[in-house]
This record gives C-alpha cells, structure tokens and sequence, in this order.
C-alpha cells in the first residue's frame, strides 16, 4: 500500500500544480510538501524492509515490489527530490521573470511527473513497465531541460531526447528477446524476481543478447561512453535544481536496471557479465577522466564527473563478490548525495556570479562566502578527498579490487580517478580562490536556496566520517540483492 | 501464410530503406505509414495461424496509434515543415549511405542468428532478422539525417523494427504492457514534435546536425 501511496504522491503534486493560482508560492509549496511526504514514506519503507534480504511485495502482487536494491534508490530519489523542490522554490523565482506564473506552474508540474516517473523505476517489478518507466524520465523531463529555451538549452534537448530514445529502443529488443527467453524456459511472471529464479532455464545466448542490448540501449541513459556526448549538454543547460535530479540519481535508475542483470546470471560458469561492466566501466572512467580537464563551463565540468562515477559503479559492480557490491552501492548513494549537492552549488554560483563560465568566476570566497566555501567542499568531496563520502566509496572499491588480484583493472581505475581528482580540483581551486578582476556588488542568495545548501551539504560531511547503522544495513541489504 | 509474413517482411525492410534514402519528408512519413500498416499486417498475419486474438488487438492498436493518431499529430504540429519542399540535409549522400544500410542489415541477420539456432518457427525466422534489420536501419538513419523530423522518423522506424521481432518472438506479451508502449510511441512523437516547433521558433531552423554551440573548445 505504502508504494502505491509513494507512487501518488507526485501524481498528487502535480495535479495541485495545474491550479491557476496568482500566487507562484502554492504551486512550489505544494512540491516541497509533497517531497517531504514522499521522503518520509520512503525512508519508512526502506526501514520497514525486512532482515532477511527477502523481497517484500507490498501491494498488487507482480507489479509493485521494493528490495534493497530498490529501498536505496527509492531513499535516494525521493531525498533528492526534496532538496531539488526546496532550492527550486529560490532558484525558479529568480529564473523566471516577474509575473510568468504560468511559467512556473508548467515547471512544478514537469517536475513532479518527472519525479514520479524515475520513482517508478525501481518499485515496479515488470521488466517490460520498468522500460516504459525508463523511457518517461526521458520524455518527461525533456521540457525540463529546454526550460531556459534559449537555442543552447534546446539544443541540449534535442540530443538529450534523440540519443536516449534511440538507446530505448534498442533496449526494447532487448525486453522482447529476455520475455522470448523467458517463454522457451516454460514461462511465468516477467519479474526480476522470477527471471532471477528461471535464468538456469533460459538458454545462455537469451540472456547474453538481452543483456547486451539493454547495455548499450541503457548505457546511453546512464551517460557510459561512447554514447555519453548528449549528457554534458543536457545536465548543464537544465535549471539547476533539475541538474541535481539529472545527474545525482536519473542516471542511477538507469544504472539499476543493468545491476538487476547480475542475479541472473550468478549460476552461470560462463559469466558475461563481469568482464562487458569492466570494459565499459574503465572507458567511460578515462574518457571522462581526460574530457574533465579541458572544460570551459563549470557545469559540464560536474557533468563529466557524473559519467567517471557511473564508470567507477560499473567497475565496482564488474569486480563482484560481496565486497565490490557493497562498494557499488556505497557509491551510488555518496554520488546521488554529493553530485546533487554540486549542483545546488552550481546553482547558487550561478545566481551570484550571471556566468557559466570557469575563467569568469574567481575569488567567488570573497564574493559570496557561503557559495565559495560550498564550492570548495562540493568540489573536494565530488573529486574523491578524505574524508567525505565518495572517498570511502572509491576507496572500498580500490581494496575490494586488490582482494581479488584485479592489480590492472585497479591500477588503471586508480590512475583515471587521479587524474579527475586533480582537474576538478584545480578548476574549483581556481574559481574560488582566483583573483578576482572586479569585486562587484554581491547579489544575496534567496533563503531557500541557502537552507538548502545546508542541508544537503550535512549527508555529505557526515557520511564520510561515519554511517549510521540503519543505512549501513540498508547498504548491505541492496548489495545482497545483487548476489554474493 | 508464411509467404505471405515474408512479403511482410520484405516490403519492411523496403521501407525502413526508404526512412534512410528518401529525399523529401512529406515522402518519409507517409513510408513510415506504410511501415505501420505492414508491421500491423504481420501481427494480423500471425495472429492468424496461432489463432491468438491477442495479436489482433496489438495489430489494431499499432494501426490506430501508428497509422493514423501519430501523422495527424504531425500534421496538426509541423503541417509547414511536412510540406517543405527541400531535399533532406544528409551527412553522406544517398548511394553511399543505401550501401552502408545494405550492409547494416546483413550484420543485423549476423546478430541474431545464433538466437535462430535455438528455434525452428517460420515466422522468427523471417520476423527477427528483419525486425533487428529495422533497428539497426532506424539508428542510422537517426546519425546520418541531419534534420529534426527524418530523426524522429528514425526513432520510430526502431520501435516499428523492435515490435516487428516482437510479435513473432514475445506474441504473448502482456496486453497493458503493449498499451503502454503504444502509449509511449504517442508521447515521443508528441514531445519530439513540439520540441522541434520550439526548435524552429527560437534557433529559425529544424536543421538539428547544425546545432553545435555545445562542445568543448
């Protein structure tokens, strides 16, 4: 019951956000509410989950279910969600001119169906919804991304749309090929929970070119190289608040959905699997390692580190055993945390300085206090620097990793990983402690915008010294969804 | 029967061949029509011979859908752009680019032919070749069309190629999971169209391999 409320919830918002009001203000109330109700009920369902690992079908047996691996992304979507309405309630009204509540309105609604539909991902359990599901985070936020509708940000959209949807369909192959599959075994219900039992059936190459097709088809959405090039442009020409949601956990629901391959193939001698992640992986980390030092605008910049933590996942989920899972998922919920945190920052430097350009900003500590030192600490914890969170994570992976004897994988990962470590940190050094051409009157951020920046920035600090032992459970509960 | 599935699937293939080649967009659309018609067709045609009416009602959605709501939309959207009587931009010219297709849809037969291995149904055999054949000409018509409609008729010709296997290899396949897909189709026709309608106003042009202002220098 509580998933089909979960799955409401936005559907709700988004219907109060339609309601020609004069006031700009219920429309963004109503989606801040909304988040943090949504944000409650799921930490009560990734709570509620049961000790086991066992999968828990709450309602509407087949359709709707939540295990680990769906609990976490759940959490971290709807935590997102909420940050990303509560700075958006500052950053729209700035970006809207005066009197556009139509403009405003049409925002609130896109966003919370935007939010609904990547909430779908991980709850349904049909492989062929959690497609379609897939395929609205796409077409649904697409207006979000084109929001400024200056040619750039349409621009943005267009291969935003174009590239994902070409991957979707070849990802739809795919769902047809496993249910073909499946069909041959002797049938049942097309969940991930019956694929994982029936896989010993299904004939090998089935599952192989399923699994294939979903990689490259869903590896578009997830930013992996060599079909990453719409994602720089669509998570820096979106609002914000919007590129919180783009980057910290859109490209995560995609990324679940080639993690749920794993299981399946766990009693194979012949496991695929590993070495396409690995492969995938390591590229996507370099190319995006060397693209990260030449960037001209500040929002690419986080863009591209987007695409090296998705590549670092897939490397983690690629080493296997128990230990390289629970490094994934560590990962995921520090970059869902910190990269949405990053863009809030973006968004803040934005607002304070009028430019995306890098060379543009400098000395922006002495400009505005706050969003200088938010910098400096988003961008030392998304480059991966003691003691924040992302560190741990790439830290448990590197020693998963030489547990195994993986000693060229590690090395080549660690390599690519120092040298993002040193761009993002020489650009973020540079605009915050630059010197400044001119030290112009300082726009004040909106409060909200600063609220936010807090407490987004409180998960990012925390977790890196210590993880509660609710979240640590929760961890360990998704990384065993995958297998051990 | 089965003859008559395999005219099915070479006129298919014919007209995802023409969504890569043809010259003018009002042309490519009414070809994607026929596709629709055809794809709808087979599924009639299989539908038949296993007795399913399942397959009836996913033949009668993708005629509805696909045949008939999704040109209106265009029409009712882009009705200037249809009619414009240039020459689609292409990034190669049309011979080289019919070969390079010629040569996709051999590779096409390559990728699944060790899924044919496994089965010996007639309708596979023509309908998964030909479907893979579809999605593969789809992608590249999407890379080598410079403009905003012949893309999106591409993204479409990929799904058409993907329910084209589909119906043959997944003939049972949930009925609501077919009603969203449809449903999915009308929605990237619709949030394509209007996008391009934007794209047009604000930049002046549908030419989207243009668009370039987004790149590291």
């Amino acid at each position: 019951m509580e998933l089909l409320v979960i799955l409401l919830l936005p559907v709700f918002a988004a219907g109060l956000s339609i309601i020609p009001t004069k006031n700009w203000r219920f429309a963004a109330g109503a989606t801040i509410l909304g988040t943090a109700a949504l944000f409650a009920l799921s930490l009560r369902t990734a709570m509620g989950l049961d000790v086991s690992g066992q999968e828990k079908s709450l309602f509407l047996n087949h359709w709707l279910s939540c295990d680990g691996l769906s609990a976490l992304i759940l959490l971290l979507v709807s935590f997102v969600g909420f940050t990303a309405s509560l700075f958006s309630w500052g950053y729209i009204a700035q970006a809207v001119s005066q009197g556009r509540t139509d403009r405003v309105r049409r925002y609130y609604r896109r966003f919370n169906l935007f939010l609904l539909s990547m909430l779908a991902v991980p709850l349904l359990s049909q492989v062929a919804m959690v497609w379609i599901a897939v395929e609205l985070t796409t077409l649904l936020s697409v207006f979000l991304v084109g929001f400024e509708n200056t040619p750039e940000s349409l621009e943005a959209a267009w291969k935003y749309v174009v590239l994902t949807c070409m991957g979707a369909a070849l990802a739809l192959t795919g769902v047809l090929i496993l249910y073909w599959g499946l069909s041959i075994s002797g049938g049942g219900e097309f969940t991930w929970s019956w694929l994982r039992t029936a896989a010993p059936n299904i004939p090998p190459v089935f599952l192989t070119t399923a699994f294939l097709l979903f990689l490259v088809g869903f590896g578009a959405k997830a930013g992996l190289v060599p079909l990453h090039t719409w994602l720089p442009d669509a998570h820096s020409q979106a609002p914000s608040p919007v590129c919180a949601l783009l980057s910290g956990v859109e490209t995560t629901t995609a990324l679940y959905v080639l993690l749920r391959f794993l299981p399946m193939f766990s009693g194979f001698p012949e496991n695929p699997v590993p070495t396409w992640f690995l492969v995938f992986g390591l590229i996507s980390v370099g190319v995006a390692a060397f693209l990260l030092i030449q960037v001209k605008d500040y929002k690419r910049l986080f863009a591209f580190s987007t695409i090296e933590h998705m590549g670092i996942i897939l490397v983690a989920a690629g080493l296997g055993s128990g230990a390289g899972y629970l490094g994934a998922m560590y990962l995921i919920t520090a970059h869902a945390l910190t990269k949405s945190f990053c863009f809030f920052v973006a968004g803040a430097t934005l607002l304070v300085t009028k430019t995306r350009e890098i060379s543009s900003v400098r000395g922006l500590i002495r400009l505005s206090p706050l969003a200088g030192s938010s910098l400096m600490i988003g961008g030392l914890a998304i480059a991966g620097a003691p003691p924040f969170a992302v560190f741990l994570g790439e830290f448990s992976i590197i020693r998963a990793g030489l547990a195994q004897g993986q000693y060229w994988v590690i090395g080549a990962l660690t390599f690519f990983i120092g040298i993002a470590f040193c761009g993002i940190l020489y650009q973020v050094n540079q605009m915050v402690f630059g010197k400044e051409p001119n030290p112009g009157t300082q726009p004040a951020l909106p409060a909200s915008c600063v609220a936010t920046l807090i407490l987004a920035a409180v998960p990012v600090v925390v977790l890196g010294l210590f993880v509660p032992e609710p979240l640590q459970g929760l961890l360990r509960l998704a990384a065993l969804s995958l297998g051990r | 029967m089965t003859q008559f599935n395999a005219l099915m699937g070479g006129l298919f293939i014919l007209t995802a061949f023409g969504i890569v080649g043809l010259r003018q967009i009002i042309g490519s659309l009414r070809l994607f029509v026929v596709q629709s018609v055809l794809l709808a067709g087979s599924a009639f045609i299989i539908g038949l011979v296993h007795g399913s009416i399942h397959l009836f009602v996913v033949a009668g959605i993708v005629l509805i859908v696909k045949a008939f709501f999704i040109p209106w939309l265009l029409y009712r959207v882009l009705s200037h752009e249809l009619h414009a009587r240039r020459e689609i931009a292409q990034a190669l010219d049309v011979p080289t680019s019919l070969l390079l297709a010629a040569g996709l849809t051999i590779i096409a037969y390559f990728i699944v032919n060790p899924l044919l291995n496994v089965v010996s149904d007639p309708f596979i055999r023509i309908n998964l070749p030909v479907g893979m054949a579809g999605v593969l000409l789809g992608a590249y018509a999407i890379a080598v069309r410079r403009e905003a409609l012949p893309q999106l008729l591409g993204i479409l010709t990929m799904e058409n190629g993907a329910f084209f296997a589909g119906v043959s290899i997944a003939p049972d396949l949930p009925l609501l999971a077919e009603l969203a897909a449809a449903f999915d189709v009308l929605v990237i026709a619709l949030v394509v169209g209007l996008l391009t309608r934007r794209i047009q106003k604000q930049v002046g042009t549908t030419l989207v391999g243009e668009m370039a202002r987004l790149k590291e220098e």
